[in-house]
């Protein structure tokens, strides 16, 4: 089922034709309205008339996440205000999140697109969609909520939490589609399973999985335990949200890219060099229709690989490969993204505590664990236990206010943990994806 | 009046409790007494050692965390009702306790408790004043 057959099946030629236009806009409209662009274009000595073909693209300086941060929280926008009608925010360092702003016409973009997802894993009107991402700051929940109303289905805006009662709307609701993380819906799996719910009965056909990085074993087990199709889609908050691409379900084989909307290369992560279409590298996008909060070959961390192979479902978009993983020290916790950095501020931020920790990530059942492991210090030691387990309280507790992630501590003797010249490594992650 | 105790920071793994005996073994430092406290995931060892200084400086070479808290120490007889006698009279002026732990002397007729308070000095003020025996450090340290 293909939403939007006038766009998504343009002929490549039709497509590029419409890419250069709108890029050789967005390019003029950034340079000439937010100062960061200006001084980031002039540095590198690159103009806006320069951009003639889209093979100019790779002369465009790559915007970070840093950069963001240095912009904090709306000097990256490039209309006033008065045009924003909304703004997302995901976690960042210490409790300054990276902000992203939306006009009118943004939402309504983001809405076909996430209709075109939608219609993709082979939804319609007829549908009903149980939307389990969390509704709030983050894109996940309002970004598919728009997109199943602008589809015509039926929402159930059930965000997440209340395992009970998703399990309860699941049965009687009918759904025939979920949206969350995957790790999620495998412990909705287990959850329904452990209350005696045959989840294999229920009428859900297709899970619309993203935010998070999955294998095909955990498809496999997804689809085994639920009897649904499970289909991969991608997004983030910087760029639109989810509905940047999307597995169709004729193909499941790699993500169809919004190309309309999105430029999208890969690129060697060491050098930026921009890799040919089928090696591995960093996705790199640049919004080629947003308003608001348009970005110009943005750095994403992700790690995938383009496939321009003609699919069988009629898209002509290029087709991403699963995300693999990450180019950064990036962890996602279920669903939540966590940087050791972060972490370690939080820990510095309490007196007496040594930066020495170690970060160990498992998965238990479905569900991602995170231990911080942190060394004691003679400052921070006490003769009495329960000094100890506030100090043990306290940390999970800043780490769960900043990062909105549930972490154990476990407090170890002073100088046990690896010391490293050089770039730490601070994480161990026993996942097995 | 006050003891100086050493405690000690515990993973809860093999071993952990024997590298600290050994650190105190080669500096031919004795352990007067002991307790343990601990959760699941580590400990705290309370040590009454005969050189408080040297012990905490061998066992700071070994890697450990190692704090000096100020105890009390008090004679009790020792025979039944021995300790409710301190007890008694502590819970009357509102001192609490926050651990405690005991031993014999060698001669056998008196128990020694060493006692953790949240307020030291009147709690020795108390106790002298209702007639006990609280224990100097050296007495303690040389026992």
């Amino acid at each position: 089922m293909i939403y939007n057959e006038e766009f998504e099946t343009l002929p490549r030629e039709a497509l590029e034709a419409l890419q250069i236009k709108r890029l050789q806009q967005v390019v003029n409209r950034v340079y000439h309205t937010v100062g960061f662009y200006r001084k980031s274009f002039d540095k590198a000595g690159v103009s806006p008339d320069d951009i003639r073909s889209l093979d100019d693209l790779k002369r465009l300086p790559f915007t970070v996440k840093q950069d963001l941060r240095d912009n904090y929280p709306f000097g990256l926008f490039t209309v006033p205000m008065t045009n924003i009608v909304r703004v997302h925010a995901s976690s960042g360092t210490t409790g300054k999140p990276t902000v992203v702003g939306y006009t009118k016409r943004d939402i309504d973009t983001w809405a076909e697109l996430m209709a075109r997802a939608f219609a993709a894993a082979g939804l319609t009107k007829n549908d009903i969609i149980h939307n389990a991402y969390g509704y709030g700051l983050f894109t996940g929940g309002l970004g598919a909520h728009y997109g199943a109303e602008r589809l015509g289905a039926s929402v159930i805006p059930m965000s997440g939490g209340s395992t009970k009662k998703q399990i309860l709307l699941l049965q009687d609701f009918g759904p025939t589609a979920i949206c969350c993380t995957p790790s999620y819906l495998m412990f909705l799996a287990d959850a329904g399973k452990e209350m005696g719910v045959d989840m294999k009965s229920l009428k859900l056909r297709v899970g619309i999985l993203g935010a998070e990085p999955w294998s095909e074993r955990m498809r496999e087990q997804i689809e085994a335990e639920l009897d649904i199709s499970a289909l991969d889609i991608y997004g983030l908050s910087e760029i639109m949200g989810p509905g940047v691409a999307m597995e169709c379900i004729e193909g499941r084989n790699g993500l169809h890219v919004f190309e309309d909307h999105f430029l999208v290369e890969v690129i060697n992560p060491e050098t930026g060099e921009v890799l040919p279409y089928g090696e591995k590298g960093e996705l790199v996008f640049t919004t080629l229709t947003k308003e608001a909060f348009p970005l110009i070959r943005y750095r994403t961390k992700d790690i995938s690989r383009l496939m321009p192979q003609i699919c069988k479902c009629g898209r002509t978009f290029v087709r991403m490969e699963r995300v693999s993983g990450r180019s950064d020290d990036m962890l996602i916790i279920r669903g939540v993204n966590v940087f050791p950095s972060q972490i370690e501020s939080v820990l510095m931020d309490i007196e007496g505590l040594e930066p020495h920790y170690q970060l160990i990530v498992e998965r238990e059942g479905s569900m991602d664990t995170l231990e911080v492991q942190v060394e004691v210090s003679e400052k921070v030691f006490s003769d009495e236990i329960r000094e100890l387990q506030n100090l043990e309280k306290r940390i999970t507790k800043d780490i769960k206010d900043y990062l909105g992630v549930t972490s154990k501590v476990k407090l170890v003797e002073p100088k046990t943990l690896q010391r490293f010249e050089g770039k730490a490594q601070r994480v161990i992650d026993k996942r097995q994806i | 009046m006050k003891l100086e105790q050493i405690s000690i920071f515990l993973e809860n793994k093999p071993g952990g409790l024997s590298s600290v005996t050994k650190a105190l073994r080669d500096a031919n430092i004795n352990i007067r007494a002991l307790s343990l406290a601990d959760t699941s995931d580590f400990g705290i060892l309370r040590l009454i050692v005969d050189n408080v200084s040297k012990a905490k400086e061998v066992l700071n070479a070994s890697g450990f965390a190692v704090g000096r808290t100020n105890v009390v120490a008090v004679e009790v007889p020792d025979k039944p009702g021995g300790l409710h006698g301190i007890l008694d009279a502590l819970t009357e002026e509102g001192v609490n306790v926050e651990y405690m732990y005991a031993f014999v002397e060698r001669s056998g007729e008196n128990a020694v408790i060493i006692f953790r308070f949240d307020a030291t000095d009147s709690a020795i003020e108390i106790l002298q004043r209702k007639g006990f025996n609280v224990l100097s450090g050296e007495k303690v340290y040389g026992l």
